[in-house]
């Protein structure tokens, strides 16, 4: 097959950019009212408009791959409505509440099962636990290597070359097909899907696997397949204090407040 | 395998100095094996490590091993995987801190899956179960939202702790310890990745990192003028410097360096002062170490005032130049 054989692994996750007072814990498990909407974590759409840059270049098959549970469909459809061409779901109750280690050993056995494949993107990390862990955990369960914060890749024979944000600047790093990338903001936002596109993926429908299609005992994905352990998920009680300088006029209260910083000695 | 004990220090190297994260890392360490009555090792890997083998004693090491080739002279994972790894094996600790930087970012993840064992990265708290002798791993989850403790009692644990989150201990030169090179020998054909090309995009001006004032700007600033000009005088004047929320720098406003985040820089100056930013949870995450979090925004409910100790509600049109032009009259008098 011509082109670049690519897959992307995104998750559903609550808004994170809702506001900060919507998320409670209750019974060691985050939840948000219902009004807020999930969404696909903001670093896996820069990792499917990394895939889409390509497929645009060259050609090429993107397939997006999603761990869950009650995935919404609408939601998740937004990878095959912006140029996604197949969408395979990992729901089942058993997915449910895992680690970084037991998502990844799922969603690495999972992209065995697809067969051939190029490239895979990953996000540079999720938007709800934030761990960074996915992509080079499955690279490294695969035996294939990985270059994590992409901002730029581009495809020429055989090869991915990636710019690779590093804190003084950016490295060109070159790897040989079959390898793993994870992206970052800087890359680009993903792109609005076009009337086309949504059409089409409404009429398509999602590929479902449970653990046993791809050949694992419930007791090996999800929370029973955890190595870590999560002993408390709490939220730290922070005292608003804040002293809100005023004035006459707002010119006023701004040199209030470098007077009043000038006398509790802060400036 | 032997029995897992001991904590090891995955030290990091700044122009050719021990970075910060590592002195911090070393603090750490010592307040646990100090509580554990066991062994704080370092690793320090590069082309030379020179002074920084003592300086980790200094900093609370025990025992450093130090590994010298070319080959690591620049981060590159398939070289320092090869070395944490061995060492890792050798030494066998209960626990391996790194930092959450660029390279323990990069590198914990890859160890952690290649040593089959759980990771906890961008720890703020850790302490050690007087029972199970197990480490208590505290990280933020939900952009800052909350946080969770995690522990595993796969062995090692290993960790990624957040800049500035720990302090180091004060440097004695008089402290003993060991220095032990070490030889590696790195396979060059397990290499996959080649660096063609490494850009410097360097920023002027005081390091934000560094910097005891960060005068920052989020999107309410509308574009990238006020970072030259507003923010930038204001800064200048305090010998600080300017700082972003994430959408400028994805917006081209200010370059990534200067982005103050979850996902960007990890910043605590003594004063932060935060204009035209809401709060959001992933910013806030990046800044909340500060000491004196000052805030200007129109909108009395945003979430920034929850975290400021001073505020004004308001246009920063109006207020910050009236700020700044009053604070210079007070400094000079």
């Amino acid at each position: 097959m011509p082109g670049v054989n690519m897959i992307v692994c995104f998750k559903q996750v609550p808004d994170p950019e809702a506001p900060p007072a919507v998320f409670k814990v209750a019974g060691n498990k985050m939840t948000v009212p219902p009004d807020v909407k999930p969404v696909i974590g903001q670093y896996e759409e820069f990792a499917l408009e990394a895939a889409l840059k390509i497929k645009d270049k060259i050609g090429g098959k993107i397939t997006a791959l999603i761990l869950g549970n009650k995935l919404v469909r609408d939601v998740i459809k937004k990878a095959l409505a912006v140029g996604g061409d197949e969408l395979i779901l990992l729901e089942d109750e058993a997915f449910e509440e895992g680690d970084s280690w037991s998502t990844a050993y799922a969603l690495a056995t999972a992209i065995k099962k697809t067969g051939e494949y190029d490239l895979i993107f990953c996000g540079r990390q999720s938007s709800d636990w934030d761990a960074g862990q996915i992509g080079l955990g499955i690279a490294e369960i695969l035996g294939i290597p990985s270059v994590t914060l992409a901002r730029k890749v581009e495809v020429s024979d055989g090869k991915a070359r990636i710019e690779r944000v590093v804190p003084d600047g950016y490295e060109v790093v070159e790897v040989a097909f079959p390898a793993l990338i994870t992206v970052t903001s800087e890359l680009g936002a993903l792109r609005y899907a076009a009337l086309k596109g949504i059409m089409t993926a409404a009429k398509k429908q999602p590929i479902v696997w449970k653990p046993a299609d791809i050949g694992l005992e419930p007791a090996q994905v999800g929370a029973a397949g955890r190595r870590t352990k999560l002993n408390k998920l709490f939220q730290p009680v922070k005292e608003a204090k804040c002293e809100i300088i005023e004035g006459e006029t707002l010119a006023e209260a701004g040199a209030n407040l470098a007077v009043r910083l000038r006398q509790a000695k802060i400036l | 395998m032997a029995e897992n004990k001991g904590v090891l220090v995955y030290g990091e190297l700044s122009n050719g100095k021990l970075a910060a994260i590592t002195t911090e890392l070393l603090g750490c360490g010592r307040k646990l094996v100090d509580d554990l009555k066991e062994e704080l090792s370092c690793l320090l890997a590069s082309d030379t490590v020179g002074e920084a083998s003592k300086e980790a004693i200094a900093f609370g090491a025990d025992k450093v091993y130090i590994v010298e080739d070319a080959s690591l002279k620049q981060y590159q994972a398939d070289c320092h995987m090869q070395v944490v790894e061995k060492l890792v094996k050798d030494v066998s600790p209960r626990a391996v801190l790194m930092g959450q930087t660029a390279i323990g970012r990069d590198l914990a993840p890859r160890l952690a899956f290649r040593l089959e064992v759980g990771l906890a990265t961008d720890c703020l708290d850790l302490s050690i179960d007087p029972e199970t002798k197990l480490l208590m791993q505290t990280r933020p989850v939900y952009g800052g939202n909350a946080q969770a403790t995690f522990a595993s009692e796969l062995m090692p644990q290993v960790v990624t702790i957040r800049a500035k989150a720990m302090s180091p201990i004060e440097r004695d030169e008089s402290r003993k310890g060991e220095v032990i090179p070490t030889k590696v020998e790195i396979d060059m054909s397990k290499v996959r990745t080649t660096i063609v090309e490494a850009v410097k995009e360097e920023v002027v001006g005081v390091k934000l990192e560094d910097a005891p004032v960060i005068v920052s700007g989020g999107r309410g600033m509308g574009g990238p003028e006020p970072f030259q000009t507003t923010l930038k005088e204001l800064a200048d004047l305090l010998h600080g410097a300017v700082g972003a929320t994430r959408p400028p720098a994805d917006n081209g406003w200010v370059p990534e360096a200067l982005h103050i985040g979850l996902t960007g820089k990890i910043v605590a100056p003594d004063i932060y002062i935060a204009v035209a930013i809401s709060g959001a949870s992933q910013h806030v995450a990046g800044c909340s170490g500060s000491k004196n979090i000052i805030a200007i925004n129109k909108d009395s409910e945003a979430n920034i005032f929850k975290e400021a100790k001073f505020g004004v509600v308001g246009k920063y049109e109006e207020i910050l130049p009236a700020f700044t032009n009053k604070l210079k009259e007070l400094l000079a008098g």
